[in-house]
């Protein structure tokens, strides 16, 4: 077979390389010898024959070289020879191979690790059945409330008629279950979620032990089940399949252990440890309301369906019920509609690619000066090409050594940037646990495909950006150019200067970045809750309602409580509330006044709902601007007074005192309005919104509120508090956990903490960058200075002001750097746009930060021309020219 | 090295094999007989030569054997192979076609 012969001709060819180039020798010896020949017979002389059969055979290396090169596996020798010269003569100036190696390694390493994070929790699919069919179901309340939690009543009807979606399942966002301890174990706070039985099927996962839900569990007749996560069967029950068919204590109340889920499996949070049946969970009542939206509805897509199709239909049938319960302001208008994968990501999106691009252009930075390194490099050894192009040199093999060189550093680079992007990526996942699906990330096959792609990448960008200073070069001038230093290599220079435009431009933006991003953190920081947060202690209890049914079981305990916890030594004040400012929206309710005209249809009053003890304002330092704070009898049925927020006055009570008017809330009751207080934020980066407070003994739907937040203020350090405080809940209920103990500075910090993450990443990129670029500024202007020693020796000497030579210096470096600030100032005001996002009570455009920016790299241009311009304003015009 | 005569790309590899064709010759035999036989017009670039034999080695249109030559000098002696042979039929089809269709539009016009 010919491909037989061909294999066997090729390695022929690896094998026998040295044979094959001697017998090439021979070949071509022969050849030249026949034509010597003729030439002789024709009558020439021995000279001339000689002479005339090499000009007609042309120069024998080169055609031997091109002869070689098309043995086939010739290719991968001169590979390998190639590689070897130019690891050697890297070798050979090893403080500038070290240099290089290591901005490559920054680069690559940061890039690679940044794009693991970015594909493992943004680009990878989801790890259940057909991923790309399952969308998270929304309710379109208006375009305040975009992406709406659904009602259990809107998700019943959508089930009843939708036809586009095969499965339909519902789950309550975050529900906590006081598990309790059996054997010595202590009680605990664990985080589960209340699911329709079909969500796994919607999902397309099987427990690994046990059973999945069936329609039977998930009614409120059923016995109470439960399906465990690995993580908590294998922490808590040792792992043992024997758990199932027993039965464990949620709330006080036994559940049947019936499944347990693959140790891979977390939905919808990562921190979910069990899923219990929601229809069996919650009342009947809140499951068909069309107007509490507190839960999250999930379908799967029909084969064949798409996402507008369902989208669409969802919102026919939304829009149906809204025409039906015209008077309910509170029922949807439409419905809206996501990939799963975006629900689950959130809000990690944004900040990631940015970092994502922003490593990119730090590696670009990287590679910039790299090349302009080589470039540099290159001007050493010009004549060194020059000579060898004059001998014979093929132009296309020094461009190779050229490519390899660059090529040797990029993996060199490449491989310490790999072990550096494992180190940041360990980091990264022990820094942001709280993240959404960082628990998938991890370096696989495509991490290494990428950052091999990189150093080609990287070598084929430095090695031909600094390959350009050779292409065309006119061999005789270079060599007399290079026996004398003036003017030399200017279209060299030329070009090391637009690398740096390049670079300082790049490093700008990050710059203009890092600073909206930091000015932001630093308004997050300063932003006022409306509450004191200094020693202040917080934790979170619930109390099972199974223990704890009656309304004034619950009234006793707490009151005990913050009988107890005020009583402790240390202690200044102590409340109890649903949330404390900073913790979250928590929940909301609308209310119409009833001292005011009906709403019209359609029109809607809102205000976030907060349950506190009659001392939490004080406790707290919240301001009563007018009126008083709850009465001591406000207690179950009797308690019938409210207090509201600035904002809810300012919204709803304009120029009118609210004092003494009437709210109809929750169950239509109406509350009287005892005072007004100061605004407090629900989120540290969302402006106060109108807010009433409720007493916390107050007894409506299902009673008094089963657990919250107790909050403790001292006037030393809180934290020493901590224990006795926990010990006083143990002693009124030894049943029952504590979780979230945490400082009120803790609960700030931790809202802030990413934002205050992506700020000091992206700050930790723009100053090596800013390192970069003035290290390259230096490197060019102290070239050029080198470059020019006789030009200014001479101008010296004919009586040039050493100032003025001074001044030429600077500005010969500082041009590069001003075109570069105006490439990034325009590149700054098109790119902050895609992290608008990420910005508090800061915009995109802020002129402060441009300025800042601006003087910032001035000043550090300035820097590093400087000890430059100074060396060659001090010339010895006499070394200057002597050195000639 | 003069460039006027120079070879149309990719034709000196038709011309190589169509030399080897009759009976195998060393290189330098090859330069030559194409020489005359085009009547000095084609004057083939000795430098391109021996990469382009080379090269069909590798394709394994042709094979070579060392051989004593003429002059009793060991010289390195190409001939076609079967699928050398039948490139060679390929490769003068094309040209065929191709100077046939030249001509006719040089004649015509």
């Amino acid at each position: 077979m010919n491909w037989t012969r061909r294999l066997w001709t090729r390695l022929q060819a690896l094998f026998r390389g040295r044979e094959n180039t001697r017998r090439l020798d021979d070949e071509i010896q022969f050849h030249l010898d026949q034509q010597i020949t003729e030439n002789l017979a024709a009558g020439m002389s021995k000279e001339e024959a000689l002479r005339v059969a090499l000009r007609a055979f042309g120069n024998p290396t080169l055609v031997k070289e091109e002869t070689q090169d098309t043995w086939g596996w010739i290719r991968v020798e001169q590979i390998a020879r190639d590689l070897r010269n130019g690891a050697r003569s890297l070798w050979r100036t090893p403080r500038f191979a070290l240099v290089a190696i290591f901005v490559m390694a920054l680069g690559i390493g940061a890039t690679t690790a940044l794009f693991t994070v970015v594909r493992s929790v943004i680009l990878e699919p989801l790890p259940f059945k057909e991923p790309a069919r399952l969308l998270h179901l929304y309710e379109y309340f208006d375009d305040v409330f975009l992406y709406n939690a659904s009602a259990g009543g809107v998700f019943a009807e959508w089930k009843k008629q939708s036809t586009q979606f095969s499965e339909l399942a519902i789950y309550s966002y975050r529900t906590e279950y006081n598990l309790s301890g059996s054997g010595g174990q202590l009680p605990e706070k664990v985080r589960g979620a209340e699911c329709s039985w079909n969500l796994f099927a919607t999902l397309g996962v099987e427990p690994a032990f046990g059973r999945k839900f069936t329609a039977e569990d998930d009614q409120p007749s059923a016995n109470a089940t439960v399906v465990l996560s690995w993580g908590l069967w294998k922490r808590r029950f040792g792992g043992e399949t024997s758990i199932l068919g027993q039965t464990i204590r949620l709330d006080a109340k036994a559940y049947t252990v019936i499944g347990i889920m693959p140790a891979w499996f977390a939905y919808p949070e990562h921190s979910t440890q069990l899923w219990t049946p929601i229809y069996h969970e919650e009342p009947a009542v809140e499951m068909q309301a069309l107007d509490t939206h507190d839960f999250a509805s999930i379908g799967r897509l029909k084969p064949g369906a798409s996402e507008a199709e369902g989208r669409a239909e969802l919102a026919v049938i939304v829009k149906r019920l809204h025409e039906e319960h015209r008077d309910n302001p509170f029922v949807s208008k439409g419905a809206m509609t996501r990939p799963l994968l975006d629900d689950v990501i959130g809000e990690a999106k944004t900040p990631l690619l940015m970092l994502l691009a922003a490593t990119g252009c730090f590696l670009l930075i990287a590679c910039l000066n790299v090349a302009s390194l080589l470039v540099a490099r290159e001007a050493t050894r010009r004549r060194e090409f020059a000579i060898r192009m004059a001998l014979g040199g093929g132009r296309w093999r020094l461009l190779v050594e050229h490519l390899t060189e660059s090529f040797v550093l990029s993996i060199a680079g490449g491989a310490a940037g790999l072990a550096m992007a494992y180190a940041v990526i360990q980091w990264f996942i022990s820094t942001r646990r709280e993240m959404s699906r960082v628990e998938t990330i991890h370096i696989d096959g495509w991490v290494v495909g990428f950052a091999a792609g990189l150093v080609l990448l990287c070598a084929v960008f430095t090695g031909m950006t600094s390959a350009l200073s050779i292409k065309g070069e006119q061999i005789l001038p270079s060599l007399q150019e290079a026996s004398r230093s003036h003017s030399a290599g200017q279209a060299r220079v030329r070009l090391r200067k637009w690398l740096l435009s390049l670079e300082v431009g790049l490093t700008v933006v990050l710059l203009i970045g890092a600073g909206l991003l930091l000015k932001s953190y630093k308004q997050l920081r300063t932003t006022n809750l409306g509450c004191i947060t200094d020693n202040v202690l917080t934790m979170h209890l619930s109390l099972p309602e199974a223990a704890y049914s009656k309304g004034a079981q619950r009234v006793n305990f707490y009151q005990a409580l913050l009988e107890r916890v005020r009583a402790l030594p240390g202690v200044q004040s102590a409340t109890f509330t649903r949330m404390v400012p900073g913790e979250g929206y928590g929940g909301d309710s609308g209310f119409a006044i009833a001292e005011h005209p009906p709403l019209p249809e359609g029109q809607y009053q809102l205000g976030v709902v907060r349950w506190v003890d009659p001392g939490y304002f004080a406790a707290l330092g919240i301001p009563i601007l007018r009126g008083q704070t709850f009465d001591a009898d406000q207690r179950l049925d009797k308690a019938d007074e409210v207090i509201v927020s600035e904002a809810l006055v300012r919204q709803y009570f304009p120029g009118e005192d609210p004092i003494g008017k009437h709210l109809l809330t929750i169950g239509r009751r109406p509350f009287k309005v005892m005072g007004v207080v100061g605004d407090t934020r629900v989120l540290v980066a969302r402006d106060p919104r109108p807010m009433m407070y409720l007493p916390l003994y107050v007894s409506i739907y299902d009673g008094v509120p089963t657990g919250g937040t107790l909050a403790v203020r001292s006037n030393r350090d809180v934290s020493t508090l901590a224990l006795p405080t926990q010990r006083i809940i143990q002693q009124l209920d030894p049943e029952l956990p504590v979780s979230d103990v945490l400082t009120m500075d803790q609960i700030v910090g931790q809202s802030t903490s990413d934002a205050s993450f992506d700020a000091t990443l992206l700050l930790a990129f723009a100053v090596l960058s800013l390192v970069l670029a003035a290290a390259g500024l230096f490197g060019v202007l102290s070239y050029v200075g080198t470059q020019r020693t006789t030009e200014l020796g001479v101008r010296i000497a004919l009586g040039a002001q050493r100032d003025e030579v001074l001044r030429l210096m600077l500005w010969d470096g500082l041009r590069p750097a001003g075109v570069g600030l105006a490439l990034g100032l325009a590149g700054g005001i098109a790119g902050t746009r895609m992290i608008r996002d990420l910005l508090y009570g800061v915009r995109p455009l802020d002129v402060s930060v441009f300025v800042a920016v601006a003087i910032v790299l001035l000043l550090v241009a300035g820097a590093a021309c400087l000890l430059p311009a100074l060396r060659a304003s001090r010339l010895d015009p006499m070394q200057a020219l002597r050195n000639e | 090295m003069g460039k006027p005569n120079d070879l149309v790309q990719g034709t000196l590899d038709l011309l190589i094999l169509k030399t080897i064709s009759l009976e195998p010759k060393h290189g330098w035999a090859i330069a030559k007989r194409i020489q005359q036989i085009s009547g000095e017009v084609l004057q083939v670039q000795q430098g391109s030569l021996y990469p382009a034999l080379h090269r069909l080695e590798q394709r394994c249109w042709i094979k070579a054997k060392w051989k004593e030559s003429e002059t009793g000098r060991k010289a390195k002696f190409y001939s076609l192979t079967a699928a050398g042979r039948a490139q060679l039929e390929k490769e003068a089809e094309n040209w065929n076609r191709l100077s046939a269709a030249i001509n006719l539009v040089v004649e015509t016009s």
